[in-house]
C-alpha cells in the first residue's frame, strides 16, 4: 500500500465515526445510553426498530417521505428535459436572463420562504397533502435539473439532431427513440440530484404538512421531545433515512463524480 | 453554434410556470410584508422602508451577519484545499474507486436533521463518542453547549465532515478527465509534482472549483436545519446564524415585517454574491 492512500482512508475513516456512533446507539437499550459510555452496544437489542416497524406514525413517516421525494424527482426531470433541450440547442429572447433567473431560486435560503409556503399552499388548498411538498421542492431542484441536463446535452454533438432529421425522424420521435438514450447518464444524475436535495430537505417539508403527510425527519423532532428523549429510538430512526440514499447512490456510481460537476468535465 | 429559435420558449415554458408559481407569489407576500405593519386581523399600515432601515442598523441583525460570513469562510477554506488533496490522493481506477466515491457521498444524502441529531449524539460529553474521548481520554474539557468556541468547532467540524466531498467529487471529476498525455509530457521535461499540480491540474481543475465553491458559498449562507438542531443556536447567540436568526424573527416572534425585510436583504446578499461567482464561470464557459 502506498502512503499516498492512507489520505483517503483517514477520510473516510473521519466520515464513518459519526454514522457508526448512530448505529451503535440504535441496538442499545435506553437504560444503557444513559448509564455511560460503551464503544459497543453491551446488551444487543432490537426494540428500537421493533417500535418505528410497528408504529403507523413512525413507519408512515418513511412511506410519505417516499412518495413526496419519488413525485418531485418525476416533476423536476420531466419538465426540465425540454427546457434543458431549448437552453443547450437554441438561442431565443431573454434566454440567458431566464437561465440565471432559475439558478437565483436555488440560491434562495428555505427560511425566507417557509412562511408564504405555507400561506401560499393553504390558500391552494394543497396544505398537508404529498403533491404540496413536492411542488415546493421543484423550487429548488428544476434549477438543478435543468442545469445538470443541460451539461450533459451540451456535449452531445448537434449532428445528431441534424443526422436523425435527415432520416426523417420527427421531434419527439427523435427525443425519445434517440436523444434520450444518448444522455440517460444525465437523466440518472439529474434524477439522484433531485432526489438527493428532496430527502434531505426538512425545513420546508414540515412546515407544508401537518400529519397526513408528515415527513420521517419531523415525526424524529417530534417524537423525540415529547417522549423525553429516547435517544436509542432517535438513532434507530436516523439510521433507517440513511438507508434509501445508500440504495440510490450505488446506482449511480460510475456517474456521480461527473454529475458533480453537472456534465461539465 | 446555437439556432435562434423563439419556440424554443414553449419547452422552457413548463418549467417557468412551475417555478414561477413558487417563486413569485411568496417573494410578492415578502415584499408585502416588509413594507406594512400589523397588529393582526389582517389590518395592515404603511411602513415604507422603516423595517429595511431598522434592520439594517440593528445590531442583532449585524452580528448574525458577521457569524454568518466568519462559518462560511471557515468552511470554504478548509473545505477547498482539503477537498483537492484527498481528490489528488484518490486512486484513478480499479476496484476502489466505486467504494471511495460511495462512501464518501453518503453524508450528503443524510437528512439535514438527522445529521443535526447525529452529531449531537456524537458529542454529547459523558456518552458520546467524541465527548467521552475528548473529555475522559484525552482530559479536553469539551462541551458544547457551555462553551461557544467548543460549539463553533462542532458547527464548523460538522461542515466539514458533511459537504467536504462535494469538493472531492468534483476535483476527482476534473482531475480523471486529464488526457494520460499530459502526465508523460510532464514526466520527460522533469517536472516536479508541484509543477504538474500548478500547471496541468489546477487549471483544468478552475470550472469545477468553480462550481464547488458556488455551492458550498449559496448552501452554507442558507444553513439552517444542520446548526438548528445541534446547538439551537446556543450557547446564548453565539452559533445563531442568519437564518436561524430570521426563523426566530418570523416564527418565534411573530415579526413579520422586520422579518420579510430581513429575508429580502438575506437574498439580496445572496444573489449578488453568486452572481459574481456566476459570470467568473459563464465567462470560463465561452472561452
Amino acid at each position: 500500500m502506498r502512503k499516498r492512500s492512507l489520505i483517503p482512508i483517514l477520510y473516510i475513516l473521519f466520515l464513518m465515526l459519526p454514522i457508526y456512533w448512530l448505529i451503535a446507539m440504535s441496538f442499545k437499550t435506553t437504560g444503557e445510553i444513559l448509564s455511560g459510555f460503551s464503544l459497543f452496544p453491551q446488551t444487543f437489542t432490537l426494540e428500537n426498530y421493533k417500535v418505528i416497524f410497528t408504529d403507523p406514525t413512525w413507519y408512515w413517516g418513511y412511506i410519505n417521505s417516499i412518495i413526496y421525494v419519488s413525485l418531485n424527482t418525476v416533476i423536476s426531470v420531466a419538465v426540465a428535459l425540454p427546457a434543458a433541450y431549448a437552453f443547450s440547442r437554441y438561442r431565443f429572447l431573454g434566454d440567458k436572463q431566464l437561465f440565471f433567473w432559475l439558478l437565483t431560486n436555488r440560491m434562495a435560503p428555505a427560511a425566507v420562504f417557509a412562511l408564504p409556503f405555507f400561506q401560499l399552499y393553504s390558500s391552494v388548498g394543497l396544505f398537508d397533502t404529498h403533491l404540496a411538498v413536492a411542488l415546493a421542492h421543484c423550487l429548488f431542484n428544476i434549477p438543478l435539473a435543468v442545469w445538470i441536463l443541460e451539461g450533459f446535452m451540451g456535449g452531445v454533438p448537434k449532428e445528431l439532431d441534424e443526422t436523425a432529421y435527415v432520416d426523417g425522424y420527427s421531434f419527439p420521435r427523435f427525443f425519445v427513440k434517440i436523444f434520450l438514450p444518448t444522455i440517460k447518464a444525465g437523466v440518472g444524475v439529474a434524477a439522484f440530484f433531485c432526489f438527493m436535495f428532496s430527502w434531505v430537505e426538512l425545513l420546508l417539508a414540515k412546515t407544508l404538512t401537518a400529519v397526513a403527510a408528515k415527513p420521517i425527519a419531523a415525526t424524529m423532532t417530534k417524537t423525540a421531545s415529547s417522549a423525553g428523549y429516547e435517544l436509542g429510538l432517535l438513532a434507530a430512526a436516523g439510521t433507517l433515512t440513511i438507508i434509501p440514499g445508500a440504495i440510490v447512490i450505488y446506482f449511480v456510481r460510475n456517474y456521480i463524480a461527473k454529475g458533480f460537476a453537472l456534465g461539465r468535465v | 453554434m446555437k439556432t435562434e429559435n423563439q419556440k424554443a420558449w414553449f419547452f422552457v415554458l413548463p418549467v417557468l410556470l412551475l417555478v414561477a408559481f413558487n417563486a413569485l407569489v411568496p417573494i410578492m407576500t415578502v415584499v408585502n410584508y416588509s413594507v406594512q405593519e400589523t397588529f393582526g386581523n389582517n389590518v395592515f399600515f404603511w411602513q415604507g422602508l422603516d423595517w429595511f432601515e431598522q434592520i439594517l442598523r440593528s445590531d442583532r441583525f449585524q452580528a448574525a451577519l458577521g457569524r454568518q460570513f466568519l462559518f462560511t469562510f471557515l468552511i470554504l477554506i478548509i473545505e477547498v484545499p482539503l477537498g483537492i488533496i484527498i481528490a489528488l490522493s484518490m486512486p484513478r481506477n480499479g476496484f476502489w474507486v466505486p467504494v471511495c466515491l460511495v462512501t464518501m457521498a453518503l453524508p450528503m444524502l443524510i437528512p439535514w436533521n438527522v445529521v443535526g441529531a447525529m452529531w449531537n449524539i456524537f458529542t454529547l460529553p459523558d456518552i458520546g463518542l467524541l465527548g467521552y474521548l475528548m473529555n475522559h481520554t484525552l482530559g479536553i474539557p469539551y462541551d458544547m453547549t457551555q462553551n461557544p468556541f467548543a460549539a463553533w468547532v462542532t458547527i464548523v467540524t460538522m461542515d466539514v465532515w458533511h459537504w467536504t466531498s462535494l469538493v472531492v467529487l468534483l476535483s476527482y471529476a476534473g482531475l480523471v478527465s486529464i488526457p494520460d498525455a499530459y502526465y508523460q509530457a510532464a514526466k520527460i521535461d522533469g517536472a516536479s509534482a508541484w509543477k504538474v499540480f500548478r500547471f496541468i491540474q489546477l487549471p483544468k481543475l478552475k470550472t469545477v472549483l468553480t462550481i464547488a465553491i458556488l455551492l458550498r458559498f449559496m448552501d452554507s449562507f442558507n444553513i439552517y436545519t444542520e446548526p438548528f438542531v445541534l446547538t439551537g443556536g446556543g450557547p446564548g447567540n453565539s452559533t445563531t446564524l442568519l437564518s436561524i436568526d430570521l426563523v426566530k424573527i418570523a416564527l418565534g416572534q411573530f415579526d413579520l415585517g422586520p422579518a420579510a425585510a430581513m429575508s429580502l436583504i438575506y437574498f439580496a446578499i445572496t444573489l449578488l454574491v453568486s452572481w459574481l461567482f456566476y459570470t467568473l464561470m459563464t465567462k470560463d464557459d465561452a472561452q
